[in-house]
């Protein structure tokens, strides 16, 4: 079941990002800024470039094998959400027919090249972020979105959200569980039912709420949230990010592919 | 209907980025002038509702494919505008994150396409005003929630367009998705209602002492801003896009080069279509986006590559964005009149 399934990515990749390894310890600051780069570097490339954007794939690489994430959990994400990006890409080869070169003598049109660059970004783009999340605690974001300025109340009543996300996850479940025991054969949910089931849940929620504000009232809550100190930047997350900005100016800048594909022939020679 | 990363430019990313953040900003301020600290907890709980009922999956009837809630325009309902905003914007940033359900650099671009709308134009405009004496609650619903929808999918069109990565001609793309999202639309005004009815007849009292009443206002000044700033990006999205528009043909005109081997359709004289045709050339002030000029230096400038910077275009272009804008608000005006004549 679809429900089942959503739930169990959710916790997952939060367990995810508890693990200790070289990466989930830096800092999330930086690895946010890290990613934003990536992305923005990715995508700034022209719509027929194929082969310049393989190299970008090499973060992907050095992320899984230190940050020990199993890449089977990877590509299952990005196979989940394909289906509006293939829906738009697939036009590109059947407007855009103009041959741009020969391979093997078949001819390669500009809208061939377009499609599969916009699958490539779309896949590292994808990757980095599950990659970041599942490195970074979410708490760690919070805390790092904070320090970017993003709007307290914002960042407050997502930590909530988040924190309430499983709990009201679970509450669903039982409910469409209950439902689904009722039922017999039906099969999928009808709207009226869905309305009432959501309306119901809708209550409870908000009974919650109230139920969670007495308690946090009673604790000392005065519409702040206390945060940690400012942590500093230490020496590896200095590094860490010369290192990527480093590497994604050489990919961007510099095209090592062609280069390197110039010496190898050279070699060869 | 996210947007994804891998559509987007980055130019057309950051913009929205900066319109998302600005949104966010001027309701978190809002919403410290005139809210407890009740809210947070509230909002925050909200918002896990919202994805916890999107992870249920429900049948469309007559159509047997499923669907799942949206929630931006029950969020506004509940919460009020700003607070609707805020919450939507989260959800969306942990579907980014976590489902990879758009994108990080889209973020910006399904913030505004997804909470912008619904919270700030269709439920103060449409919403609001219509259930005023608590009649036409149900149509109320069901016309923010479509219009607030339409917005969002013309914008998802009008992103990829101006992002060029898509090869998708502007037209074609537009009639995929606004029917789309006209039956998405409507299942979710239908839903949406369903669940505030059904709230608002088992439990009155929680929707009462909840806070859409007094964050419901949308101060004027706020809109105002917004329609400002949108003018002043159209006109330069509209003067400098033009470049780029009128040099390659678009869809329609592109397959019947392929069809005929030449970019307009062959012309028999005399007919129905020329006569039109002619008529239009005299009204439209700009056939072809473009000031008419000879010929010769026509083809000249047909060789160049596709950022030919040309100031007839470039013009025409702002014009046509001045127009556009005044239309609208033309429309708006005579419709704020229409409302003030009949007594409410």
């Amino acid at each position: 079941m679809n429900f089942d399934r959503e739930f169990f990515n959710l916790g997952y990749l939060d367990r995810l990002s508890y693990k200790d390894t070289i990466i989930h310890n830096i800092d999330a600051r930086v690895k946010v800024i890290g990613a934003i780069a990536y992305i923005i570097a990715v995508l700034s490339f022209p719509k027929y470039a194929v082969i310049p954007l393989i190299p970008f794939f090499s973060f992907q690489i050095f992320s899984i094998i230190i940050g020990e994430i199993p890449i089977s959990f990877i590509i299952k994400r990005i196979f989940v959400v394909s289906p509006f990006i293939l829906f738009i890409a697939i036009f590109n080869p059947f407007f855009d027919r103009n041959t741009a070169f020969y391979l093997f003598n078949i001819p390669i049109s500009y809208g061939i090249l377009s499609f599969f660059s916009i699958l490539i970004k779309f896949v590292l783009t994808v990757s980095i972020i599950i990659i970041l999340i599942s490195t970074t605690s979410f708490s760690g974001l919070c805390y790092a979105m904070r320090c970017f300025k993003v709007p307290e109340i914002f960042v407050n009543q997502l930590l909530f959200m988040y924190r309430y996300i499983f709990v009201l996850a679970e509450e669903a479940m039982r409910m469409v569980r209950a439902k689904e025991l009722r039922s017999f054969n039906k099969k999928g949910l009808e709207l009226k039912f869905y309305v009432k089931l959501a309306g119901n849940l809708l209550i409870r929620s908000l009974n919650r709420a109230e139920r969670i504000y007495y308690a946090m009232l009673s604790r000392g809550y005065n519409g702040n949230m206390p945060y940690n100190k400012r942590k500093k930047l230490g020496f590896p997350d200095l590094l860490f990010i010369l290192i990527i900005l480093i590497m994604i100016y050489f990919f961007r800048f510099l095209e090592p592919v062609n280069s390197m594909g110039r010496f190898i022939l050279r070699l060869i020679r | 209907m996210h947007m994804a990363d891998a559509l987007i430019s980055p130019a057309v990313g950051v913009g929205f980025w900066a319109l998302s953040l600005g949104g966010i900003a001027y309701s978190a301020k809002k919403l410290k002038d005139n809210i407890e600290e009740k809210m947070i907890p509230i909002m925050g709980i909200l918002g896990a509702f919202v994805f916890a009922a999107q992870m249920i999956n429900f049948t469309i009837p007559a159509t047997g494919s499923s669907g799942h809630l949206g929630g931006g325009m029950l969020l506004s309902i509940i919460l009020g505008p700003y607070a609707g905003f805020v919450v939507m914007a989260s959800i969306l940033t942990v579907q980014a994150l976590f489902f990879a359900d758009g994108g990080l650099l889209a973020l910006g671009c399904n913030i505004w396409n997804l909470g912008f709308y619904t919270s700030f134009i269709a439920y103060p405009l449409i919403y609001k005003p219509l259930i005023k004496h608590n009649k036409f609650v149900f149509l109320a619903t069901l016309i923010s929630a479509v219009i607030g929808l339409q917005l969002g999918a013309f914008s998802v069109v009008l992103q990829t367009y101006f992002s060029g990565i898509s090869e998708l001609p502007f037209k074609t793309f537009l009639l995929l998705m606004q029917p789309i999202h006209l039956l998405i639309g409507i299942v979710e005004g239908v839903v949406t209602y369903g669940i505030v009815k059904y709230v608002t007849m088992s439990k009155p009292e929680i929707l009462e002492h909840s806070l859409g009443n007094y964050s419901g206002k949308v101060d004027g000044t706020f809109i105002k801003k917004i329609v400002i700033g949108f003018l002043i990006l159209t006109i330069i999205t509209g003067g400098i896009l033009s470049w780029f528009a009128s040099s390659n043909p678009d869809g329609l005109e592109w397959s019947i080069e392929k069809v005929y081997g030449k970019p307009e359709l062959p012309e028999k004289e005399h007919t129905l279509t020329n006569i039109l045709k002619s008529v239009q050339e005299k009204i439209s002030i700009f056939p072809d986006y473009t000031f008419k000029k000879d010929e010769s230096k026509d083809a000249e400038a047909g060789e160049e590559k596709y950022p030919n910077i040309d100031l007839g275009t470039t013009l025409s272009g702002v014009f046509g964005a001045f127009i556009v804008l005044s239309l609208t608000f033309l429309t708006g005006f005579i419709l704020k009149t229409i409302k003030k004549k009949r007594p409410s």
